[in-house]
């Protein structure tokens, strides 16, 4: 319980903006890539690099990082959520007869 | 330990983690709509093709770009806040609701043309169309203006905590209303970063 | 101890306070156990008005034809008689009530963590209860329950506004559970480590998080019906390319691990009440809590086997009965828990636990038909039959239903600081119990030869058993009745209730009854776990 006063974190201007920078190259990337390549890359880079722009997002400027652990498993729960849930629909949608 | 258990302390940990859990509703709200898009992409993947080529992935991009922005203002804003340098953190949260009132200017236009070319639910160019175009207009408009709506919100919140730091209400002391008015604001920058590729960039 | 006994009923958190008018003091409350009353009133007066729906579309099928109401007003009251029941009754009833009042109590809070908050989420509560009832007058939906597409998309009843009361009484309930899981992650009293929570505070636990985690999906669902509604954007109609299969799909990814969010908090009510009249420690504690998780997670992948006859693939049909098979093993686990905490044990014979008897046998009698339900070749056969409403009556009245008047007759002294009169209660819940399986195992039967759901008529052969049934929900009716008013004219005139008058060993029982304002003078230190019934522990 004494946790509870801890002393916050500060995330200096530099990383923000260096987080900024890399989230303004990945998106140059996406954008550029967009419909080349193989149908499965179409598919799955896009995703990819939003996954690595929200991370970005999520540990830097929402200070993911710098929270207790807590905030993480709750990550997972989330996770397994959307996977699991998404499992069972494609077990319908993909084999309607 | 014998610390007594005031209801009224500061629980910061907690109040974030009451906001996190927020968010997390927020994200399963998109979920949906997200979902129904890759059920309906698997099953007419040349329909929501085309229709995704005639959105302008510049337009798209330009957003993203602007969200992506506001995000970092918001970010220094909390930055300057926790530094104690008061009028720093209101130019950075004005800039903060400038940028997403760009966004919403730009949506605007953006749906303005759709209309004109009737590519909107029950517009005259999806009329009587079942090969998959008019789902993904409907997706495409519903999703969109969700966010647009989410958008609006933190606007108006942001606004809110920025007339708190003016009182004084939030400080270089107790800022965690603004840490969470920014994790709100954050997280409408995360639906943005995987609304963007769904409709514009997989192709 | 022995002056806490005769201490004056308005005290405590029902004291008046100073400067504040009476409608004031609760409207604008921020102390759970107030917020807690506010529930209660409100969610038995909404209970009361669904009972008299499901009275009404009995009383319809005693003779054949149209009796009192033509064809679409029973489809109207079978739709609000469900929209009531389950969306302003049955889920939020326990956690709502007893968690708000008791879960800050239990663990050594003062409060929950965001008492403002909970007051807001009760008036999001009264908001879409009132728009649910608007639609009574100006049209009532007659979708059912489900609103399910297309059939909702199209149909001229009031569908918009049903569908948004839902939305708004989900935000109600997300704010609620997200409040007690901050509330148990940190607000704690010093000793009260996870597992020596009582098990009724794990059961909210688990609940909080499907709360959180189901209901959006459902909300979401809900604003694509109305943006169907309003501008036609496709996804649900056929006729645009959409599929009316999805809807059902996030409809259930919501509404099935809904069913886990009305029966774990009545179960969790149980777990509390059996080890305190059997006075020993209860069986299985860390099985139990588990379990709860268990329920949670399992429960929260068999949604697809409400749609087995939908048209959805077989694959998934397949996985949906499997997992539907596999989440009877943490319900089953409860069960053989509690029975093997009355094993030996020292049982006190006292209504509460007259109660959970009651719900031990009809729950279990809802499993076990559930079970029947889950086999996917005979689900074809009894799909949308009277079997399926029995079965649900069984798990969400006989379970949930009757763990919450457990739960309330647990703790209403602690509550009101009066104690109503046992008899009266035993008598109503000998006549429910006995209406409560007149009227619903019938059901089962009337299943079984192939009357379907939701016909406001039926064929000749089955008048025998629609007959029984309705005589039953006469009884049924009159002893809950009889068991609300015998608990109101408790509250007004009782006689003083004492501190602990079941003899129990959590938090609760150890402040006064009515609690005080913020419950402790000082945070207690827990040394020992919820259940520890030895001598001088």
């Amino acid at each position: 319980m004494d946790a509870k006063e801890t002393k916050e974190r500060i995330v200096g201007a530099p990383t923000l903006f260096a987080v900024w920078a890399a989230l303004l190259g990945l998106t140059w990337l996406t954008v550029d890539l967009s419909g080349k390549g193989m149908a499965i890359f179409v598919l799955a880079a896009p995703f990819l690099i939003a996954s690595a722009k929200a991370f970005l997002v999520v540990d830097y400027f929402m200070r993911l990082k710098y929270e207790p652990s807590i905030f993480r498993y709750i990550f997972l729960i989330v996770f397994g959520t959307i996977a699991v849930v998404s499992f069972l629909v494609y077990q319908d949608v993909a084999y309607r007869q | 330990m014998s610390k007594p258990h005031d209801i009224s302390h500061r629980d910061y940990t907690g109040a974030k983690l009451g906001m996190w859990l927020f968010l997390f509703t927020e994200f399963f709200l998109f979920f949906g709509p997200v979902l129904l898009y890759a059920v309906f992409r698997f099953r007419y993947p040349h329909a929501f093709i085309d229709a995704s080529l005639k959105l302008d992935a510049g337009v798209g991009a330009l957003n993203t770009v602007i969200l992506l922005t506001s995000s970092l203002c918001m970010a220094l804003a909390i930055t300057a806040m926790q530094r104690g340098r008061k009028g720093l953190t209101l130019f950075l949260l004005a800039l903060t609701v400038t940028l997403g009132s760009f966004f919403l200017v730009n949506k605007y236009f953006e749906w303005g043309a759709k209309f004109a070319h009737g590519l909107y639910p029950g517009g005259e160019a999806l009329a009587g169309n079942a090969d998959g175009t008019a789902i993904f207009y409907g997706l495409y408009f519903f999703t969109t203006g969700l966010h647009g709506l989410h958008v609006l919100a933190g606007m108006a919140i942001i606004i809110g905590a920025a007339l708190m730091v003016h009182e004084g209400r939030i400080n270089s002391t107790d800022f965690v209303k603004l840490e969470n008015t920014g994790l709100y604001w954050h997280l409408v920058d995360v639906v943005w970063i995987f609304l963007f590729p769904v409709f514009y960039l997989v192709r | 101890m022995a002056a806490d006994n005769t201490r004056g009923i308005r005290e405590g958190y029902l004291a008046s306070e100073p400067g504040k008018g009476f409608i004031a003091s609760w409207l604008l409350t921020t102390d759970h156990k107030r917020i807690g009353i506010l529930y209660l009133f409100s969610i038995l007066s909404f209970f009361l008005v669904g009972v008299v729906f499901g009275l009404l579309m009995r009383l319809e099928l005693i003779s054949r034809g149209p009796t009192i109401m033509e064809a679409h007003t029973y489809n109207a009251f079978f739709t609000l008689h469900g929209v009531i029941m389950l969306f302003l009754f049955i889920i939020p009833v326990v956690p709502s009530i007893f968690g708000n009042f008791l879960l800050p109590i239990m663990i050594g809070a003062r409060d929950v963590a965001f008492p403002r908050l909970n007051l807001l989420s009760w008036y999001f509560y009264m908001a879409g209860a009132l728009l649910a009832l608007t639609t009574l007058i100006i049209g009532p939906a007659d979708t059912g329950w489900t609103f399910y597409a297309p059939y909702s998309l199209r149909t001229g009843s009031s569908v918009s506004l049903a569908v948004f009361s839902v939305f708004v009484l989900g935000i109600s309930s997300i704010l609620t559970g997200l409040n007690f899981v901050v509330t148990v992650h940190r607000l704690r009293a010093p000793g009260m480590t996870w597992f020596r929570l009582p098990l009724f505070v794990w059961s909210l636990y688990a609940t909080a998080w499907i709360q959180i985690i189901a209901t959006p999906i459902l909300g979401v669902n809900l604003l694509l019906v109305m943006a169907e509604r309003f501008f036609g954007i496709g996804v649900f109609d056929p006729a645009k390319g959409g599929d009316p299969i999805l809807y059902q799909h996030l409809f259930w990814i919501y509404s099935h691990p809904a069913v886990y969010i009305m029966v774990l908090p009545a179960m969790g009510a149980v777990s509390e009440i059996v080890p305190v009249f059997a006075r020993r420690v209860i069986f299985g504690y860390k099985a139990i809590a588990y379990s709860s998780i268990g329920i949670a997670a399992v429960g929260s992948l068999v949604w697809g086997h409400h749609m087995f006859v939908s048209g959805f693939s077989y694959t998934a049909a397949v996985y949906f009965s499997l997992f539907t098979f596999f989440v009877a093993i943490p319900s089953a686990i409860k069960v053989y828990n509690w029975v093997g905490t009355l094993y030996k044990g020292s049982i006190v014979m006292d209504t509460p636990f007259y109660f959970v008897l009651a719900f031990i046998f009809l729950f279990s009698i809802g499993g076990l038909s559930g079970l029947i339900l889950g086999a996917l070749s005979v689900n074809v056969h009894l799909h949308d039959t009277y079997f399926v409403v029995a079965h649900f009556h069984y798990i969400k009245f006989g379970g949930a239903g009757f763990g919450m008047l457990a739960a309330l007759h647990y703790w209403f002294p602690k509550i009101s600081g009066r104690m109503y009169n046992k008899r009266v209660a035993n008598f109503a819940l000998v006549f429910l119990f006995i209406g409560f399986n007149t009227l619903y195992f019938p059901m089962f039967i009337l299943g079984y030869e192939g009357m379907p759901r939701r016909y406001f008529d039926y064929l000749p052969q089955y008048v025998l058993w629609q007959h029984v049934s309705i005589v039953g929900s006469w009884i049924l009716g009159a002893s809950i009745f009889t068991m609300i008013g015998n608990l109101l004219v408790a509250a007004f005139r009782g006689a003083a209730a004492p501190m602990n008058p079941w003899g129990a060993r959590t938090l609760e029982w150890q402040v006064s009854s009515p609690p005080p304002k913020e419950n402790f003078e000082t945070i207690p230190e827990v040394t020992r776990g919820p259940y520890d019934f030895r001598e001088g522990a």
